[in-house]
């Protein structure tokens, strides 16, 4: 099962938060998604005010600057797995250091 | 009722889940399997009835369902039903030998538990599909407990069933390290679907006593498959403890009637020994945890010969280990009223202040203010309670506590 892990936290607090919360690092984490070899792809993004989002509404291109929804909480980086099943995606997306603070959201692919 | 529907109704009751169990497994699709094996009973009571009822009514019933579902996927493979197409080609491997696949006969039935109650399913999708593919009930009964349309819990159902196969939720006995979690994930879901059956949270009925005979049934099920978990035992005590109050806790007109006004000879002494039965095994195992610790206090409630020989002392020391545990504003709420119970509604009022948001905190507030003869006080109270309650026995109860306040002042 392919799955898409879209890490999100609070943009302005989550470095300090995660370094705070003394849980799992994010290299421990990779080294992980390393030994289980399921990893397709892993990015990490700039914050999201560098956004630029794009709509086109009767041929016109319009944009905004800024992110697509509002917030404080931001996808702040993508991962792309091939794993079993769910239940080894939810322990995946669980030693994730950005849990603590923020969440990661499991999408199945298509 | 005949022989042969005693004999079709009972193997529903004990075998449905079993069924369906083998069914997916041979099949790989939820819905084909329960459409077949509702053919299959549906075809039983008439070939049973002509020609006689076989020896394993189970083995003829999944071979027929076994049989449709063949059929089925044949059909679909000719093209007729275009539908079916993907789920036939998935499921080539049909030649798989139902009787190996039964040889591991507890675990297919929980296989089928452990992924309908999956943490990552919603706690209202995990209860439907409970009744659903576990208890057999149809979607229109489940609509009906739970007072929704049913096209609503139509879709509900077929969301849950996309979910698991689209989201990849396994369909298997959980490793060693997530079962203790998975399992107490099992418990909650049917402590809910008897918990909606017992103080059924809207409609004219205080109890909806069919849910919760298929909690009871479902707790007895999971406790027998899962027999190192005395938490699962200890649910099946505590619903059992519970239910064999139901006959006392409403009066004629669909009135609550509280524990100390209740006529203990109406009590199930058949059940309450069966719950005694059930907690006393679970206890041997030395590792007591909340369910047990729950229906060790509905014992000293059904124990209790009169309710002014209530062991509240010993009910009051229960809830003070099970807040260890959980420490919950319910906990906290029924840890006070035992500690009224025991020393006073002095002290229960003063630990009511600690308890957090709870819909039956004003009703309990008036209740301890009502026994000090607080009438005035004790009469608000009440009142903002009546806001707080869509169940309508419930609502009763509290108008005849507002009434006779009145009649006293």
């Amino acid at each position: 099962m392919r799955y898409l892990l879209l890490i999100s936290a609070d943009e302005e607090t989550a470095e300090q938060a995660m370094a705070a919360a003394n849980g799992p690092s994010f290299d421990e984490w990779f080294a992980d998604l390393k030994r289980r070899g399921v990893l397709d792809a892993h990015e990490g993004l700039h914050p999201s005010r560098m956004a630029t989002t794009v709509r086109v509404r009767d041929g016109e291109v319009l944009l905004t600057d800024g992110p697509f929804i509002e917030g404080r909480e931001q996808v702040g980086g993508l991962a792309l797995i091939d794993c079993r099943d769910l239940d080894e995606a939810i322990e995946i997306a669980a030693g994730h250091p950005a849990t603590a603070v923020g969440q990661v959201e499991i999408r199945p692919v298509r | 009722m005949t022989a042969v529907e005693a004999v079709l109704a009972r193997t529903f009751r004990e075998d449905w889940a079993r069924i369906v169990a083998t069914l997916i497994s041979a099949l790989a699709d939820w819905d084909l399997a329960e459409e077949c094996a509702q053919e299959a009973f549906a075809a039983a009571l008439p070939a049973w009835r002509r020609d006689g009822i076989p020896d394993s009514p189970r083995a003829w019933l999944t071979t027929t369902a076994r049989n449709r579902a063949v059929d089925r996927i044949r059909r679909a493979r000719s093209g007729a039903a275009k539908e079916r197409e993907s789920a036939a080609a998935e499921t080539a491997e049909l030649d798989v030998d139902l009787d190996a696949l039964d040889s591991g006969i507890a675990d297919e039935r929980l296989r089928l538990i452990y992924t309908c109650c999956h943490p990552a399913l919603s706690a209202e999708a995990r209860v439907t599909l409970a009744l659903r593919t576990l208890c057999g009930l149809s979607t229109a009964e489940i609509a009906r407990s739970f007072l929704v349309a049913e096209a609503t819990m139509a879709k509900r159902l077929v969301r849950a069933k996309q979910k698991i196969a689209v989201a990849g939720i396994p369909y298997r006995v959980p490793p060693a390290h997530l079962l203790p979690e998975r399992t107490a994930a099992v418990s909650a879901v049917i402590y809910l679907i008897f918990h909606e059956g017992y103080a059924a949270t809207s409609g004219a009925e205080l109890i909806r006593a069919d849910l919760c005979t298929h909690a009871i049934r479902l707790a007895r099920l999971v406790a027998d498959l899962m027999p190192d978990d005395p938490e699962v035992a200890g649910l099946h005590a505590l619903l059992l403890l519970q239910h064999a109050r139901r006959d006392a806790r409403v009066d004629g007109q669909g009135t609550l009637i509280p524990l100390d006004e209740q006529d203990r000879s109406r009590w199930d002494a058949g059940m309450i020994h069966e719950g005694l039965t059930v907690v006393r095994w679970a206890l041997r195992r030395e590792r007591v945890g909340p369910y047990q610790l729950q229906a060790l206090i509905a014992a000293c409630h059904a124990t209790a010969r009169t309710a002014e020989a209530t062991d509240w002392a010993r009910i009051a020391e229960l809830y003070d280990r099970l807040l260890d545990l959980v420490p919950s504003a319910t906990v906290r709420l029924n840890r006070a009223i035992a500690i009224a119970m025991r020393s006073g509604p002095d002290a229960g009022l003063a630990l009511l202040d600690t308890v957090g948001d709870h819909p039956l905190l004003s009703a309990t507030r008036a209740d301890l203010l009502r026994r000090l003869g607080r009438a005035t006080e004790a009469a608000d109270h009440y009142r903002e309670a009546l806001q707080h309650t869509s169940n309508e026995a419930e609502s009763r109860y509290v108008t005849r506590r507002l009434t006779d306040l009145d009649r006293q002042a």
